[in-house]
């Protein structure tokens, strides 16, 4: 599959297989993927789906003749932002299963999916009803004929090059602001629950055992820590209002 | 038999839908932000369908900037939800209501 | 002299700043000196000015003056004017020379009054009130006038108003006058509104302009305005009421000055009146009537000042039904002549009231010729011209008014020669009971009772009753002067006509009664005979027995029983009114409706409330909602477009 691709990006434009299987194989991960993000209950399993959507849609993009952006698609999203989030769910340990099926907040869920079908529905009935889609028949690549790379490169170093520009700066704040809302506290001055909201931490974790907050700061002894995963289940029950 | 890009965009509308819906519906913080990053894809793919159609490489190019952007609010999200995790050991988006009015 | 004929006002004024200022200093009697020394300037004034005016030999004496432009509005300019005439220098005269008597006078009666300079004071400020109403060359600064009178006339009758009765006088004055200011605003405004200008001369210019439904609805509005000022039916019961102030007060403004303002006015308007017929026999059916109600009543009076009072309100109905038939001058006439008989009446009566060391009830006098000589020939003088005996000047002035009723309105002369008659009698009733028959005074056992709110502190006088010293008796020799020879003014051809002073203010607007000498003989000679029966048939009755139940009917005594009717029809009918306004307007309607809206708030704010819910994943569904809403408006401008 990675050498198809590969093989596209470098050859370019010329389609040589049939357009309307290849959709429909994509589109079916694209969709077998978002289903699964929504409707797995183990977060790790969540960010795997995740990442069959993004193959999905790098697909597409190969397709469309957006060579370029399926190759950074699958490096950039695939590669380095899921991997990221497994990070997270591995460091914070909430790989434990959620149960889905009880819903907390009032009238949440029917609303949810009652306004989300009505959107989808609108959304389709605009994309028939309104003239931007004139039903344009697949165009051998895009105009000018050179490679899209050039073609973006181009663009990019002159027309955007303000946005380029500022978007290095935001990626440099950004990593400045990860490290800096990450940081460990020092020692000594480190804010547990019980320090910050006194000995009367209702339906806070911290309450009934020892003060998780400290996991990270022990990152290399995995200790028996209580299960976050299942006080959240416990503390809303209380509080059952939307 | 060609594909029009209507079908793409039909695609990338109920990809997007999808993405509300687990929003609306999960309560773990990290998947509600993976669904948002479904959404952010849905966008990116009907953005690349106009750039062909309309025959304007600018439509690849803001998919680039929204990688690039949607890269950083994942760091930065990532960072915040580490940081709530320390107080509270917590990720359901439920237990962060203190703004009830 | 008549350039400066706003010092006539000023003067006053300026003895009003100066007790203002330093009156308490200057305590008894200097205080009392400042004020008549400041009335009496004034007084003098007014007799340049009189002299100014009559050099000016035009057909139309006047002199016009405005001082300067008060309300200078677009459509309405009004100025701070005078206009001098025959009509005001009259008014002028009488009221500054009878105000600097009275002024001189209440030195030596309020004598020992805590409030001494406060009296000159208010009385001070009367008079320059008095003065800009006579004054003024239009309608507002007339009001301005008719307002001024009206609350020194309030601060005056409640001057001892720690007495409750006095004080409730003093309001009931007050919002009677108040009741007919009303109708004298209407008139203003309709005046106004058909001339746009307030002026006497412009309103009087432009009659046809104001069409002849307007102009009686004008008069008649005036009326109501008059009826409150000069105590005419329906609006009579203050000034009974008002003669809680001290003696001098009721002399000056209850009997010479405010209540002559109507009867000012209504000769001032008079090219409105000759132009409505029908407002003109309002005026003198109205002025009839009253005349006889109020005469009525003086006869069953016990108090020497309510006696005068009504008498005072019968009179002032002559005025009107001279007013009504046409016959201004004999109107100006009667009001001089009962400026100076009615004001001598009351000093008279004052003076009395302190020999007696405050004594009111007549029933408690008698026999009073004999240790107050001076006040018994001065007060009888007065005695004899209300009752019109010839030929004190009451006979010659009510002679002419009789004598123009009959030849205009017959059916008034009956009333009026009825009215005439109970004068004579009441008056020498009067007389008889204080100056004649026994000493009741010293007589403790007769106790007959006034009102509850008229109980001075008769507390059985045991020493003598005393003459008044100088101060008070040379007022009472000038006033018995001028009611005995003001009759001189009848005199046509003589120096001192009124009518050929007067006259040629009214110009075709005065009433010819054109009755021929035989005819006027003979109107004579009744007047002469009723008075001169009646007043021998009250002093018989009188001067003997002071106990007549029969001839004193209760009926009477309460003033037809007007003040109850008043308070059944409107007293409280209007208690009840406030009472429910108080407990139910205004805490369940007002306020409620205040508290409603802070409810409505609070309930909407509460209800609002519920969509903060705090959870992220609601407010997500509500961006949700509202995207929904947005696809939802541009789908239907697609379709619809």
């Amino acid at each position: 599959m990675t050498a198809v691709v590969m093989n596209l990006v470098v050859q370019g434009t010329r389609p040589t297989i049939p357009d309307v299987g290849v959709f429909a194989v994509a589109a079916a991960i694209i969709l077998a993927g978002a289903i699964g993000v929504v409707v797995a209950r183990n977060p790790v399993h969540s960010a795997l789906m995740l990442v069959m959507t993004l193959f999905g849609v790098a697909v597409m993009f190969v397709l469309q003749q957006a060579n370029f952006l399926a190759a950074v698609q699958v490096i950039v999203y695939a590669g380095a932002i899921v991997v990221l989030f497994l990070f997270v769910i591995m460091f914070l340990g909430v790989d434990r299963e959620e149960d889905i099926a009880k819903e907390q907040l009032r009238g949440q869920r029917p609303l949810a999916v009652a306004l989300v079908a009505l959107g989808t529905t609108g959304l389709l009935l605009l994309g028939e009803v309104s003239k931007w889609t004139a039903g344009q028949p697949y165009v051998a690549g895009t105009d000018t004929g050179a490679p899209n790379v050039n073609l973006l490169g181009k663009s990019l170093y002159t027309t955007y090059l303000f946005p380029f520009e500022a978007t290095s700066a935001l990626l440099v704040i950004a990593v400045v602001g990860a490290v800096v809302l990450a940081r460990r506290p020092p020692p000594g001055d480190r804010m547990t629950t019980e320090t910050v909201l006194g000995a009367e931490v209702p339906n806070d974790a911290a309450a009934s055992g020892d003060a998780p907050a400290d996991v990270l700061g022990d990152a290399p002894e995995v200790e028996a820590e209580p299960a976050p995963g299942e006080t959240p289940s416990v503390s809303p029950g209380a509080e059952v209002d939307a | 038999m060609s594909i029009s890009a209507s079908w793409y965009l039909a695609l990338s509308a109920v990809v997007f839908a999808i993405g509300a819906l687990g929003v609306l519906v999960r309560r773990n913080v990290l998947i509600m932000f993976m669904c948002v990053e479904l959404m952010l894809n849905a966008a990116n793919l009907s953005f690349v369908t106009f750039a062909r159609t309309l025959h304007d490489i600018g439509g690849q190019v803001l998919v680039f900037f929204v990688l690039v952007v949607a890269a950083a609010e994942v760091v930065v999200g990532l960072g915040i939800v580490v940081a709530i995790f320390r107080r509270r050991a917590s990720t359901n988006a439920d237990d962060l209501h203190l703004m009830k009015g | 002299m008549l350039p400066v004929t706003y010092l006539i006002i000023l003067l006053p004024l300026v003895g009003f700043a100066i007790l203002v200022a330093a009156g308490r200093r200057l305590g008894d009697p200097a205080a009392g000196w400042v004020g008549t020394i400041a009335v009496g300037t004034s007084f003098v004034v007014s007799v340049g000015v009189y002299l100014s005016l009559l050099r000016v030999d035009a057909p139309v004496r006047s002199y016009s003056q405005n001082l300067w432009t008060w309300i200078p509005v677009d459509r309405l300019q009004v100025h701070a004017g005078l206009y001098v005439d025959p009509l005001s220098m009259t008014m002028v005269l009488f009221v500054t020379g009878i105000s600097t008597l009275i002024h001189l006078y209440s030195i030596g009666y309020m004598k020992g009054d805590n409030d001494y300079p406060k009296f000159f004071l208010y009385m001070n400020l009367f008079v320059a009130s008095m003065l800009i109403l006579v004054l003024g060359s239009n309608l507002l600064v007339t009001f301005v006038g008719w307002e001024g009178v009206g609350t020194c006339s309030y601060w005056l009758v409640s001057f001892w108003f720690t007495r409750d009765s006095a004080a409730s006088a003093g309001k009931k004055a007050f919002v009677y006058n108040r009741i007919g200011d009303v109708g004298f605003l209407l008139a203003i405004f309709l005046v106004y509104d058909k001339v746009h200008s307030l002026d006497y001369s412009t309103i009087f210019a432009n009659l046809d302009k104001i069409g002849s439904a307007n102009i009686t609805a004008i008069c008649l509005l005036l009326l109501v305005g008059v009826m409150g000022k000069s105590a005419q039916i329906p609006l009579f019961p203050w000034l009974a009421d008002a003669m809680e102030g001290p003696t001098p007060v009721s002399a000056l403004i209850h009997a010479a000055t405010m209540v002559t303002a109507g009867v000012y006015l209504l000769c001032r308007v008079n090219p409105l009146l000759h132009a409505s017929s029908a407002a003109s026999l309002t005026v003198a059916i109205v002025g009839a009537v009253t005349a006889f109600v109020a005469a009525t009543i003086a006869c069953a009076q016990q108090d020497i000042k309510k006696v005068l009072a009504y008498s005072t309100v019968s009179q002032l109905g002559f005025m009107f039904l001279a007013i009504g038939c046409g016959a201004y001058t004999a109107a100006i006439f009667l009001m001089v002549a009962h400026a100076f008989f009615k004001g001598l009446l009351f000093l008279g009566a004052g003076s009395v009231i302190h020999g007696l060391h405050d004594e009111q009830d007549l029933k408690r006098m008698g026999n009073l010729r004999a240790y107050l000589p001076i006040t018994f020939i001065t007060f009888a003088i007065g005695w004899l011209s209300i009752a019109a005996v010839p030929p004190l000047s009451g006979f010659w002035a009510k002679g002419d008014v009789l004598d123009n009723t009959w030849a205009a309105h017959p059916a008034l002369w009956v009333v009026g020669i009825i009215t005439a008659a109970l004068t004579a009698y009441y008056m020498s009733r009067l007389t008889g009971l204080a100056f004649f028959g026994k000493d009741r005074w010293a007589d403790d056992s007769v106790g007959q009772e006034l009102d509850a709110a008229h109980a001075h502190h008769a507390d059985g006088v045991s020493s003598e009753p005393h003459e008044s010293p100088w101060i008070m008796t040379v007022p009472l020799w000038i006033l018995s002067f001028f009611a005995a020879v003001a009759g001189v003014m009848a005199i046509s051809s003589g120096q001192f006509s009124l009518s050929k002073w007067l006259d040629p203010v009214w110009g075709t607007n005065l009433y010819q009664n054109n009755l021929s000498t035989g005819a006027l003989w003979v109107l004579a000679i009744v007047d002469a005979l009723v008075a001169i029966v009646f007043v021998v048939i009250g002093l018989r009755l009188w001067s003997t027995r002071s106990d007549r139940p029969a001839l004193e009917a209760a009926f009477l005594r309460g003033a037809w029983y007007i003040n109850e009717l008043y308070d059944a029809v409107l007293g409280r009918p209007s208690e009840r009114l406030a009472a429910f306004c108080a407990d139910v307007v205004d805490p369940k309607v007002i306020d409620g409706a205040v508290n409603g809206v802070a409810g409505a708030f609070k309930g909407t704010g509460t209800l609002l409330r519920r969509t903060q819910t705090g959870y992220v994943r609601n407010y997500v569904l509500g961006i949700v909602f509202g995207t929904v809403v947005v696809l939802g408006f541009m789908l239907t401008r697609m379709w619809w477009g």
